[in-house]
C-alpha cells in the first residue's frame, strides 16, 4: 500500500494519516494476542533473517566477481513503519549488517519493500533538483496481491479480516492458477508465494527479466489475468468468450471447476438459502430458465428421495437445464462457467502489480494484528497450508525459551517452527535464484567483454 | 525532390521492399505537371479509402477496394515510374495535407489505413522484410512448431471479439513484453515468455509503427512548408499545393452528357423525379418567390448548365421566373449578363463547373439564401418535412436523420437517392449531376 510521502524538515519522518490494514488504528497499550513490542525486539534480535534478506536482494552482487555492482543494494527503498504509526519512507542501506542494525534498532512493526531506483534514495533530493527526473525507479519484482476481503460477496462463512479453513482455500486456487500461468505461460522461474500474515497472500516474481519490466508490461500482466470485473452495482461481473482462452480454459478444467463442486459449494452451502440462490440466478440472463429453477426450490422444496446434499442437488439441476441445449442463444451455454468463474477464479489488487514504485510487506514481517509471521507458502503443496497454524510470535519465543539446548544448531530459528520456512526458503526459492543470477551476472560480463575486444580491431 | 520544368530525368531509386515506407524525400526530378497529377491520383485513392470507410465495409472487403482504386489510379505507363510515383504524390501530399490539424488527421488516418492493406497484400517475404525495417524483427513460427500449437493458436483465435480467421497460418514468435496490448487483451497464446502473434495483429503492431513515424514527419514538414517552403514557392507549387485538398476529383459535367437537352417544360417532371433535395428547394423557392440570390444562382444555376440547359433555354427559364419579380427589362440588364457568362466559358475554371457537395457543404447560406446543402443547413425539423414531401417512410427518414446527426451529409443525401429510387447507390453521391445522372439512367432502364 502506498502513502503520501509528507516530508517535515529534513528528516522523513512522517506521521502516518491513511489507515494501517484493516482500518484500525494500533493502539499503545492494547496489544493483541500473539504480538506485543518486546516480543518483536526479541524477534528481531534472534529470528529474523536478516542475511537471508541481504542475499536476496542484493541479486549476486554482494559477491567478489568484478561485474557485480556494488551499488545495487545500497539503491534499494525500504520503508518502516514504527510504533505509534511513524512512518519511514526512503530507508536504504549499504551492507548487510547497516540494514540489520537498523531493524533491530527500530524495532519496525512493518518493513516494505520498494524498487531499486537509479540511485540511493537517501540521494533523491539532490537528483530531483535536475529537472531531468533521474530518480526513478529502475528494477522491481513482479508482485501480485491476493486478499480475501476481495471476496466478500462470495463467502459467507466470513467476513472482513477473518479467515477460516473453509473460505481459505479461495486462496490456495488463487496460488494454483495464477503459479502456473506465471511459469508455463510467461516462463518465470523464480517465484516466492507468502502468507500475508492475515487474509490474504502476496507473489514476487524475481527472474531478471521479471524485475526489468515496465510499468506498462506489468499493467499487461495484470489485465491477462484480470477476469472479474465489476461491482455492487452490475449483477453480472463474469463474461467469458466461447471458446475460453487456453489459460482460462486450463485454470477452469485443471483447478476451478472441481473447487467449485467438491469444495466450495458444500462448505460455503451457495444454494441453500433464497438469498444466496437468487445471488447465482442473478447470472443467469434467461428469465424461463430462473423462473423454472425457482420453481423447483422455493419454500425449500426437497427432493424427498435423495440423500444428497442440497447444494449439490440444485447445481445438478442448474447445470441440467442450462447444458441442455434447450435455449440455442449463446448465454446460457457460458452460463454455468462463469458462475464457476465468479465464485473461484483469482482476483487481484491490480493497483498493487501495475507501478515499479508499489512498495510490499517483506516476508518474515510479524503481522500487528495476529502476530502471525509472514511465511512462505509452497505452491506445490498449498493446500496443505493452514493459516490458523502459522507460528504466531509469542508461540515461538515460548518455543525458543523451552527448546532444546542442543549447541550444534547454529541458528536459533532452528530450534522453533521457524526453521521449516527459513529452510524452504532458502532451499526452494533463494538459492536456485542466485545460482540463476549469478550466472547472468558473469554471462552479461563475458558478452561485454567479447564486445569491446571486437571493437578494438583496427 | 527537385521540380523540374518538361525536360526529365529519371533518376535511379533502390527500394527496400514493395511499400515504400516514405522515410525521407527521394533524390528525383518530378516535372510541374506530374507534381500535380500523381498528387491528384493518390488524393482519389485516400479519398476512396474514406468514402469506403464511413459507408461501414468490413476490412476484409476494404483490402479489395484498396486493391480496385490502387489499380485505377496508380498507375503508370513505365514499369519502372510506378515506384517514383508512389513516392512523389506522397511527399507531395504531405505539403498539402501538413498545413492544419485537421488535415494532418485526415491524412495520417487514411495513409495509415491505405498502408495495412497493402501490406496485408503482400507475401510473408515482403511482410518480414517490412517488419524488420520497422525494428519489428519477428521470427515466423516454425511449421513443425505450428502444427505441436496450432489447435490453441486457432482457440484464441476465436476467442477473440472479433474473431480472427483460422484460415491465416502465419504466426510470429514474439518475447510477451513486445506486445502489451495483445497481452493484456489475451487475444494471443502465451507460452513460456512468448506470445503468438497473428498476422494480422503484426499488421496492427507496424501500422502503428507507420503511424507514428508519418505523425512526426507531417509535424516537421508543416514546420519547414511555414518556414521556408510557402514562400519560396508562392508562385509555383504553392497554389498547386493550397488547392488540392479542396478539390473535387470526380467528373467536373463542365462538358455536360449527351442525355438529350432537357428542354424548359421538362423541368418541373425531372425536378421532382431526378433532382437531388438541395436543387428541389431551389427550384421550388425559384419558383415560389420569382427570385434567387447570388449563391443560389450559382449553384443552381450552374447544376442546370451541367444537366444539359442550353443557354437559349437557360435565359429564358431564368427569365420567365425573374420579370415576374424584378420585370424584364431589369433582368436583361442585371442579370442576363451572367447567365451567360458561366455558359461562355471554356475550360478547367474551376468557378464555373457546376458545383460539387463538398463545395456546396462549406458554403455559408446566410439570410434570404437558399443554397447549401439541405441535410446540414436545414433544421431537423424543416428536413424532416423536406424529406416527407419528397415522400420518403418513417424508417428512411430516421435512417437520414441518423446520418445527419454523425455529419455524414452524403451519405445522407445517397440514402434519400436510395429510398426514393428504391435501387441502392454503392458509389456514394458525391456531386448534385452525379444523383441526377444516375437517376435518370435508373429511370430510363426501367
Amino acid at each position: 500500500m502506498t502513502r503520501e510521502d509528507i516530508e517535515s524538515g529534513s528528516q522523513d519522518m512522517v506521521i502516518d494519516e491513511g489507515k494501517p490494514e484493516g482500518g484500525e488504528r494500533m493502539q499503545g497499550n492494547a496489544a493483541p494476542e500473539g504480538f506485543n513490542v518486546n516480543y518483536l525486539k526479541v524477534y528481531y534480535g534472534k529470528l529474523f533473517p536478516h542475511a537471508d534478506m541481504f542475499k536476496w536482494m542484493s541479486y549476486g552482487n554482494d559477491g567478489k566477481h568484478p561485474a557485480c555492482d556494488q551499488s545495487y543494494f545500497g539503491r534499494r527503498e525500504f520503508s518502516f513503519t514504527l510504533d505509534n504509526d511513524i512512518y519511514l519512507r526512503f530507508q536504504s542501506f549499504n551492507s548487510a549488517s547497516e540494514l540489520e542494525n537498523s531493524i533491530k534498532e527500530k524495532c519496525p512493526f512493518k518493513i516494505d519493500i520498494g524498487p531499486v531506483y537509479s540511485v540511493d534514495p537517501a540521494k533523491r533530493h539532490a537528483y530531483a533538483q535536475s529537472g531531468d527526473n533521474v530518480f526513478a525507479p529502475v528494477e522491481r519484482e513482479l508482485i501480485f496481491d491476493i486478499d480475501i476481503t476481495d471476496y466478500d460477496d462470495v463467502r459467507y462463512c466470513c467476513s472482513g479480516a477473518d479467515v477460516c479453513l473453509d473460505c481459505w482455500p479461495l486462496m490456495t486456487v488463487a496460488i494454483k492458477v495464477i503459479d502456473a500461468s506465471l511459469k508455463d505461460d510467461f516462463g518465470f522461474n523464480h517465484i516466492l508465494w507468502v502468507y500475508s500474515g492475515r487474509r490474504g497472500v502476496h507473489c514476487w516474481v524475481c527472474d531478471g527479466k521479471a524485475r526489468r519490466l515496465t510499468n506498462e508490461q506489468r499493467a499487461s500482466i495484470a489485465e491477462y489475468f484480470r477476469v472479474y470485473k465489476g461491482n455492487e452495482n452490475s449483477h453480472k461481473k463474469v463474461s467469458l468468450s466461447d471458446p475460453l482462452h487456453p489459460f482460462l480454459g486450463r485454470s477452469y478444467t485443471e483447478v476451478l471447476k472441481d473447487f467449485f463442486e467438491s469444495k466450495l459449494l458444500l462448505s460455503q452451502k451457495l444454494f441453500s438459502t433464497e438469498e444466496r440462490y437468487e445471488k447465482i440466478l442473478e447470472m443467469i440472463p434467461d428469465e424461463s430458465i430462473t423462473s423454472e429453477l425457482r420453481g423447483k426450490w422455493q419454500d425449500n422444496k426437497r427432493s424427498s428421495i435423495s440423500k444428497e446434499d442440497t447444494n449439490v442437488v440444485r447445481w445438478e439441476q442448474l447445470k441440467r437445464i442450462l447444458q441442455s441445449g434447450k435455449h440455442k442463444a449463446q448465454g446460457p451455454q457460458m452460463c454455468v462457467k462463469e458462475i464457476v468463474f465468479s465464485f473461484t477464479y483469482p482476483r487481484l489488487d491490480m493497483e498493487v502489480s501495475k507501478h515499479m514504485n508499489h512498495l510490499l510487506k517483506a516476508p518474515f514481517c510479524v503481522h500487528p494484528k495476529t502476530g502471525r509471521v509472514c511465511v512462505p507458502i509452497d505452491p506445490n503443496c498449498c493446500e496443505e497450508f493452514d493459516p490458523t497454524s502459522v507460528p504466531t510470535l509469542s508461540k515461538l519465543l515460548e518455543e525458543m525459551n523451552t527448546g532444546s539446548l542442543r549447541a550444534d544448531i547454529d541458528n536459533e530459528w532452528d530450534r522453533t517452527s521457524l526453521g521449516k520456512s527459513v529452510r524452504f526458503f532458502r532451499s526452494s526459492f533463494l538459492q536456485p535464484l542466485l545460482k540463476a543470477c549469478k550466472e547472468e551476472i558473469e554471462n552479461s560480463y563475458n558478452a561485454k567483454l567479447q564486445h569491446s575486444k571486437n571493437s578494438l580491431n583496427w | 525532390m527537385e521540380i523540374v520544368g518538361s525536360r526529365r530525368k529519371a533518376l535511379h531509386y533502390d527500394a527496400v521492399s514493395t511499400i515504400p515506407l516514405y522515410r525521407s524525400a527521394p533524390a528525383l526530378e518530378v516535372r510541374l505537371e506530374d507534381f500535380e497529377l500523381f498528387a491528384m491520383d493518390r488524393l482519389r485513392v485516400l479519398k476512396g479509402i474514406s468514402d469506403a470507410l464511413s459507408r461501414g465495409k468490413k476490412p476484409e472487403e476494404m483490402q479489395q477496394v484498396e486493391r480496385d482504386l490502387w489499380k485505377a489510379n496508380m498507375k503508370h505507363p513505365e514499369a519502372s515510374e510506378v515506384v517514383n510515383k508512389d513516392i512523389i504524390s506522397h511527399f507531395v501530399l504531405r505539403l498539402a495535407y501538413c498545413r492544419t490539424e485537421d488535415l494532418r488527421k485526415w491524412f495520417l488516418s487514411m495513409e495509415t489505413a491505405l498502408f495495412r492493406y497493402r501490406f496485408m497484400s503482400e507475401s510473408v517475404e515482403a511482410q518480414r522484410a517490412l517488419m524488420a525495417e520497422f525494428d519489428l524483427p519477428y521470427k515466423a513460427v516454425s511449421n513443425a512448431e505450428f502444427e505441436s500449437t496450432k489447435d490453441k493458436l486457432w482457440q484464441v483465435a476465436r476467442s477473440v471479439v472479433p474473431p480472427l480467421s483460422t484460415a491465416d497460418t502465419v504466426f510470429y514468435k514474439v518475447p510477451f513484453e513486445e506486445v502489451p496490448e495483445l497481452v493484456a487483451g489475451r487475444r494471443v497464446f502465451v507460452h513460456k515468455g512468448h506470445a503468438y502473434v497473428a498476422r494480422n495483429q503484426v499488421v496492427s503492431l507496424v501500422a502503428t509503427q507507420f503511424r507514428s513515424h508519418l505523425s512526426k514527419a507531417l509535424i516537421l514538414t508543416n514546420r519547414k512548408w511555414i518556414s521556408t517552403i510557402r514562400e519560396q514557392e508562392s508562385d509555383r507549387l504553392a497554389p498547386i499545393v493550397e488547392a488540392l485538398c479542396t478539390s473535387y476529383l470526380g467528373p467536373d459535367y463542365s462538358e455536360p452528357r449527351e442525355l438529350g437537352d432537357i428542354s424548359i417544360k421538362e423541368i418541373d417532371q425531372i425536378a421532382q423525379s431526378s433532382f437531388p433535395l438541395c436543387m428541389r428547394h431551389l427550384f421550388e423557392k425559384l419558383r415560389e418567390d420569382h427570385h434567387l440570390k447570388h449563391g443560389g444562382r450559382m449553384q443552381f444555376g450552374l447544376f442546370l448548365k451541367g444537366i444539359g440547359l442550353k443557354l437559349d433555354d437557360a435565359l429564358a427559364f431564368w427569365k420567365a421566373e425573374f420579370s415576374q419579380k424584378v420585370g424584364a427589362e431589369r433582368f436583361d440588364k442585371e442579370y442576363a449578363y451572367s447567365i451567360r457568362h458561366n455558359y461562355g466559358r471554356e475550360g478547367k475554371r474551376t468557378d464555373y463547373t457546376p458545383y460539387s457537395c463538398q463545395k456546396i457543404i462549406s458554403s455559408s447560406p446566410g439570410a434570404g439564401d437558399h443554397h447549401g446543402c439541405p441535410y446540414r443547413h436545414f433544421s431537423e425539423e424543416n428536413l424532416r418535412a423536406a424529406l416527407g414531401k419528397m415522400r420518403l417512410n418513417n424508417r428512411a427518414v430516421e435512417d437520414v436523420m441518423d446520418k445527419v446527426r454523425s455529419r455524414h451529409y452524403q451519405l445522407a443525401c445517397t440514402l434519400t437517392f436510395e429510398a426514393i429510387h428504391g435501387t441502392s447507390c454503392d458509389a456514394g453521391i458525391n456531386h448534385p449531376n452525379q444523383y441526377f445522372t444516375d437517376s435518370q439512367k435508373y429511370l430510363q432502364s426501367k
